[in-house]
């Protein structure tokens, strides 16, 4: 820690702070509610130019669409607030969506059954990501990149060659995804709030906190008795159960599933997480602000769609966004902190 | 250690010592408690018989009954380290008690038994009397021990208030954290201390001195009884220190004790009442600081006189080396201009903070500058390239041993060669039999102390880590060596082998620029004083007029009352 | 962590002194305990290569035959390749997650060109150009903007994957020249040894000297361990970090042109996913993903195990796609041991005396204060 850097001569005296306080602040709204404002400008721009952009069907299809990312998002923002990172939520999302739907045309189950299954496979893996992670002290990236790779072949064993398909599925169930109220998707409401839960709860209590404590230094979390492995524990269960919740909605949606289901989302999901200002590192960052980068991600989709764009675009550019994001995270972070200093040191000039 | 410190200002005869540019002693504190020491300033009407636990009562006031913490015969080893073998101590309520020993003696294993991270294998540990078991920190926190490390350990990217309550924020309805009050608690908790911080920003940014202050808020969040500073003035300027030890009498009068961890004795005379000294990982003495001297101290720390200090002759300085031309870096240091010549140790003193570390990065490339321009024997040097420092022959022995000057996982020969490996390879190839000769002369050289060359750093002890850090740096002949802060955390034995050794390389003909903050190894060593304050060159002295009250008074920008 | 030793006393220095001297003159530490952890692991890997090749030996005849061997070093031949300059990413302290992204593009760029009538040595170089490219811009995100390198590659991986999307859309290339085709086919001439393993060992030679015996190599580690004191050792960390990147996306650019002419097919999902196998396999080769460790001896037996797995497998008509079980299992097992082996010891599992730099693409290790 090169000390003599962050050193002030006399900070006993001036009444500090206060004036750094409001800089950081200042700084924080902009970056959590600038996810906000860049996708506000985003649509505007996008329907000004094509105003089929914001017509009803469109806003469903893009809200549906979003929904599970959205939701994955949160589940993965627990994970990475904490200075960890969850890889397999693609293989949990397919395993979960193929099981919990055949249960239908297998065992003629009722929908609030089909997701137990879905919750319950995917807390069981998160519930294994969490032991290894916790107790074993092993870095979670080489965890959950195994665990994608171990719940993606007993995926393809379980599914073999077969899918299912849209006709075994019961109406209920399918009908979850479209149901709406006053135009808006009952779902979409029903996640949004979820989201909201998620994000006040990492805000407002004690636990949620000493995630971000732990993500901010680990070090002084395990020094500060801070219960380490049981957080992060938890926090990889919630993040694979949420990953099995998002499998059967994915189910309901998409309705023909077979052991492809959900490759490459984890990627994805991390891209809209950081996006939205999570720090890949951990220690700050909101679930909300994740959410609204998974809308962005989705939007982008929509918006490619809608203004005639090749969709072949859409992962360029969602590469670029997120190179974007962090690299103006990092120079706005950067003339914070120049700022903090000189504003503290009082030296020269 | 500054045990130098005796050889300028002879304490009085109660261990009292004034210290430059300290505010006048605080008034005497109020009608000493049970038990509580008399602050050493005001001798205490006590006869001042060292005992070997315990104060000596005051007359009328009843001793008490038993010390808030106590550590008694307490045996650990790490593997086959034995690293303490007999600790013994014992913390009265509303005391500031001082904990010293060279490095390596135990003082960090028995803060950290008492901060409940290790268990003792062997001894006890007694609180209000009454054996217990600290299996972790949340049980020492529990019984109200709070630990204030070297390095601050905070979460930066939460707020002040956060931190402080991290784990026990004030739940409103429904168990959500009441903001308002947390920061409405932390405010108070800083009136208390008498500082001014805002509980509502993040960490992020917080200079050392106020991260401290914040720890030892969360300590007093947690009505620790026990309060245990490891090395606080370390990284603090004086100011900040005066601050601190503010703070401390705070702490006294709310009757925590203090368990001060120094190797400052002047500060230790200035703040404690009591002492306790470690050697060798046992407990050699354990006393009121009334009726020692400094001198007494160091014996008992080092266990033998201390040698003689004659560093060797001066030799007259050569042809000019290094020189800096107006140096700035906005924010950082302005205008700074210095020669080095071949043969000369040219030591730049000053407050921590003050710019010199920086002016020394920058010199050596680490850091960038925005003015100014560098010349090394003549020939401009290309700016932020250490690369290009090494190549003309600068050697940079940095302030941070442990992130900076070493690769802690390596072995001692890939550390010493690491900044040779150009000159000790063939055809592109790294000849590791001349890598080993090479690390062996060179360890032979610094009479450097290892198991065997393929150890790994971190094994060794911090003086010999410190010569592997050497031991690199010279082997590249270096024409300037750059040190900064040479004998940090080094026991005395190593330290005056490094002063010799520097002294030695002067008269080889080697230009050296020490950083150090410790006046008596800038008075000892340097050829030639210069101060730096505020980010400017103050001052600068000769060997022969310099004293540490003329430094203080350039690093400090006021004038100093003399001392007796 | 250990405290700090206390020193001796004066009188056993001269001893002690004599005695390093004497040891190091014999030689005898001549092994430290890095080099001997990483001979326990490359033993250890040595056997499952053994225990891999009686498994497969056994589930088919067709396992020890010349045929069969030529087909797995064709087959495994692009993951083998990429996993070479990943192992010096990685151990350097970085991560690079867009390997298969740099293949696909390559190999969509070469369709691409094709198309277009170019001749195809022109075609070759401009592929290598653009491999190095999208490399430089990996390394230059990483060192001179100081992004987090998992956070960058995750990006470019989709920023290359994207590019090669928007070359060839959803068509696919396939008229390539026979000569060209057959190094998927044909061995080396004169020989039985494929195309794709002789380019293997030809790298792994270079890359294997590269980072064990010059001076580039022992700054890697250094940077890997402790980035810090590597810059205060003048070591060039930005300038060896973005040579690093560069040459992994030039070697991802030739694993991309030898994967297009295999399956004799340009199309833009060539090599999806793939990046995940390839640390997989350097994981498993016993570098560690902190940076630091690891040799390529390692690394090159755990792509032997990895390729006669997938073989084996394949031949006992296990559905192939499920072998990434056997894979995450393996890579489990690469990680828990250190760990059970260090705690058996007593000493703490290394990760916890971890330090600075966010260079751990672990998730792990990131500055707790400013880094400006």
């Amino acid at each position: 820690m090169t000390t003599t850097v962050t050193e002030r001569q006399d900070s006993a005296g001036a009444p500090p702070g206060t004036g750094s306080r409001k800089l950081t602040e200042r700084v924080f709204r902009i970056r959590e509610s600038g996810i906000i404002v860049v996708f506000v400008v985003f649509v505007a721009v996008t329907t000004a130019v094509k105003p089929s952009f914001l017509d009803e069907q469109n806003i469903q299809f893009l809200l549906i669409n979003t929904t599970v990312f959205a939701l994955l998002a949160l589940g993965e923002t627990i994970v990475v607030v904490s200075r960890n990172v969850d890889l397999s939520i693609g293989s949990v999302l397919g395993l979960s969506a193929y099981v919990s739907a055949s249960m239908f045309g297998s065992h003629h189950v009722g929908v609030p059954v089909a997701f137990a299954v879905g919750l319950g496979i995917g807390l069981a893996c998160g519930v294994a990501n969490g032991l290894m992670v916790a107790i074993g002290r092993v870095p979670s990236l080489v965890v959950t990149l195994a665990t994608l790779y171990i719940v993606r072949g007993v995926d393809i064993l379980i599914v073999g060659g077969n899918q299912v398909n849209a006709q075994t599925l019961p109406d209920a169930f399918t009908q979850i995804p479209r149901a709406t109220v006053l135009g808006v998707p009952y779902l979409a409401i029903a996640i949004a709030v979820v989201i909201g839960i998620g994000a006040y709860y990492l805000r407002s209590f004690r636990s949620g906190r000493e995630l971000y404590a732990i993500g901010s230094n680990p070090e002084a979390a395990r020094l500060a008795a801070i219960p380490v492995g049981r957080r992060v524990f938890t926090a990889f269960a919630v993040s694979g159960a949420i990953a099995g919740l998002a499998g059967v909605l994915w189910a309901a949606q998409y309705q023909t599933i077979d052991s492809s289901a959900g490759t490459g989302y984890e990627l994805t999901v991390i891209s809209a997480v950081v996006v939205g200002g999570v720090a890949i590192f951990g220690g700050s960052g909101s679930a909300v602000g994740a959410a609204v980068g998974a809308l962005l991600l989705s939007s982008i989709n929509s918006a490619l769609n809608v203004l005639g764009i090749s969709p072949l675009w859409l992962e360029a550019i969602s590469g670029f966004l997120l190179l974007l994001a962090i690299t103006l995270d990092r120079v706005i972070s950067l003339r914070l902190q120049a700022a903090l200093r000189r504003r503290s040191s009082g030296v020269g000039t | 250690m500054t045990a130098g410190a005796s050889d300028r200002e002879t304490p009085s005869a109660d261990g009292s010592q004034p210290r430059p540019g300290a505010s006048a002693p605080p008034p005497a504190a109020p009608a000493p408690s049970p038990g509580a020491s008399a602050p050493a300033r005001s001798p205490g009407a006590s006869a001042p018989a060292p005992s070997p636990a315990g104060p000596s009562a005051s007359p009328g006031t009843p001793a008490l009954a038993h010390p808030v913490l106590a550590l008694r015969h307490a045996a650990k080893s790490f593997g086959a380290v034995r690293a303490v073998i007999d600790g013994t101590i014992d913390l009265y309520a509303g005391e500031a008690h001082a904990l010293l020993g060279e490095n390596g003696a135990g003082k960090s294993t028995i803060v950290k038994i008492l901060a409940g991270v290790h268990q003792p294998d062997s001894g006890e540990v007694l609180i209000d009397g009454a054996p217990v078991t600290l299996p972790g920190p949340a049980a020492a926190q529990d019984a109200g021990i709070a630990v204030i490390y070297q390095e601050p350990t905070l979460f930066p990217d939460l707020s002040v208030a956060e931190n402080i309550f991290m784990g026990r924020q004030p739940l409103a309805a429904g168990r959500r954290i009441d903001r308002r009050r947390m920061l409405a608690d932390s405010a108070a908790l800083f009136r208390r201390l008498g500082v001014r911080l805002d509980p509502g920003r993040i960490c992020r940014g917080l200079s050392i001195a106020d991260q401290q202050i914040v720890e030892i808020a969360k300590a007093l969040s947690l009505d620790a009884r026990v309060i245990v500073m490891d090395e606080p003035t370390a990284a603090l300027s004086a100011v900040e220190v005066d601050r601190l030890f503010e703070v401390v009498r705070a702490l006294r009068e709310g009757r925590a004790a203090v368990l001060f961890i120094s190797h400052r004795l002047e500060e230790v005379f200035e703040i404690c009442q009591r002492v306790t000294v470690m050697r060798d990982g046992r407990h050699v003495l354990s006393s009121e600081l009334a009726g020692l001297t400094a001198d007494d101290l160091v014996r008992a720390m080092v266990g033998r006189q201390m040698a003689e200090r004659t560093a060797g002759e001066r030799s007259t300085p050569g042809e000019l080396v290094l020189r800096v031309e107006h140096l700035t870096r906005e924010g950082v240091f302005t205008d700074v201009s210095l020669d080095v010549r071949a043969g000369e140790i040219v030591a730049l003193a000053g407050l921590v903070g003050s710019g010199r570390s920086e002016v020394a990065r920058a010199v050596f490339g680490i850091d960038r500058y925005d003015a100014g321009r560098v010349l090394l024997r003549g020939r401009e040097l290309r700016r932020a390239s250490p690369a290009a420092a090494m190549a003309s022959g600068i050697g940079f022995v940095p302030e941070d041993r442990r992130q900076q000057g070493l690769v802690m996982d390596m072995s001692v020969q890939q550390n010493v060669a690491l900044a040779s490996l150009a000159r000790l390879r063939k055809g592109g190839l790294i000849r590791t039999a001349a890598e080993r000769a090479f690390t062996t002369d060179w360890a032979v050289r610094l009479n450097l102390k290892y198991g065997r060359l393929s150890d790994p750093v971190f094994q060794l002890s911090g003086g010999n880590q410190q010569k592997v850090v050497l031991a690199k740096w010279l082997g590249r002949q270096p024409a300037l060596l750059i040190v900064d802060e040479p004998t940090r955390g080094i026991d005395i034995a190593t330290k005056a082998e490094v002063h010799r050794l520097l002294v030695r390389l002067a008269g080889d003909g080697v230009a050296i620029l020490m950083i150090s903050s410790e006046l008596p190894e800038v008075l000892h060593v340097g050829d030639r004083i210069l101060v730096m304050r505020e980010g400017r060159l103050t001052a600068e002295f000769g060997h022969e007029e310099a004293t540490e009250e003329k430094i203080m008074a350039a690093a400090t920008g006021q004038p100093q009352e003399r001392a007796s | 962590m250990a405290p700090d030793r206390p020193d001796r006393p004066d009188l056993t220095e001269n001893a002690a002194n004599a005695e390093n001297v004497a040891n190091a003159a014999s030689g005898r530490d001549r092994l430290g305990p890095a080099a001997r952890a990483s001979l326990r692991w490359e033993s250890g890997l040595g056997l499952l290569v053994i225990a891999i090749v009686i498994f497969g030996a056994m589930s088919s005849p067709r396992f020890l035959t010349t045929g069969n061997f030529f087909n797995t070093a064709v087959t495994a031949g692009e993951i083998a390749i990429m996993a070479l300059p990943m192992t010096l990413i990685i151990i350097s302290g970085e991560i690079d997650l867009s390997v298969a992204s740099i293949l696909g593009m390559s190999s969509a760029l070469l369709g691409f060109l094709w198309a277009r009538h170019w001749p195809m040595l022109a075609i070759f170089v401009v592929v290598a150009l653009a491999g190095i490219l999208a490399g430089l811009i990996n390394g230059l995100l990483v060192t001179r903007v100081g992004l987090p390198s998992l956070a960058v590659t995750i990006g470019t991986l989709a920023l290359y994957r994207g590019v090669a999307l928007i070359l060839l859309g959803p068509n696919t290339v396939s008229d390539f020249p026979s000569g060209y085709i057959g190094i998927g086919i044909n061995p080396l001439p004169g020989t039985q040894i494929p195309w794709n393993l002789a380019i293997f060992v030809v790298l792994a030679v270079i890359f294997g000297i590269v980072l064990h015996f010059t001076a580039t190599g022992r700054s890697i580690y250094a940077m890997g361990a402790s980035q810090e004191a590597a810059l205060f050792a003048g070591i060039r960390v930005k300038r060896v970090k973005t040579t690093l990147y560069a040459v992994s996306g030039l070697v991802c650019a030739l694993a991309g042109v030898l994967w297009t002419f295999r399956l004799a097919t340009a199309v833009q999902n060539n090599g999806l996913g793939q990046e995940l196998a390839v640390v997989a396999v350097v994981l498993l080769g016993g570098v560690s993903i902190f940076g630091g460790k690891g040799t390529l001896a390692g690394v090159v037996l755990a792509v032997i195990a990895f390729a006669g797995l997938q073989n084996a497998l394949l031949l006992t008509n296990f559905n192939q796609e499920a072998t990434g079980i056997v894979i995450g299992a393996l890579l489990l097992v690469s990680v828990f041991a250190p760990n059970l082996a260090a705690l058996r010891r007593g000493r703490l599992p290394r990760w916890i005396r971890r330090r600075t730099h966010p260079g751990g693409a672990g998730g792990h290790p990131a500055p707790a204060v400013d880094q400006t």
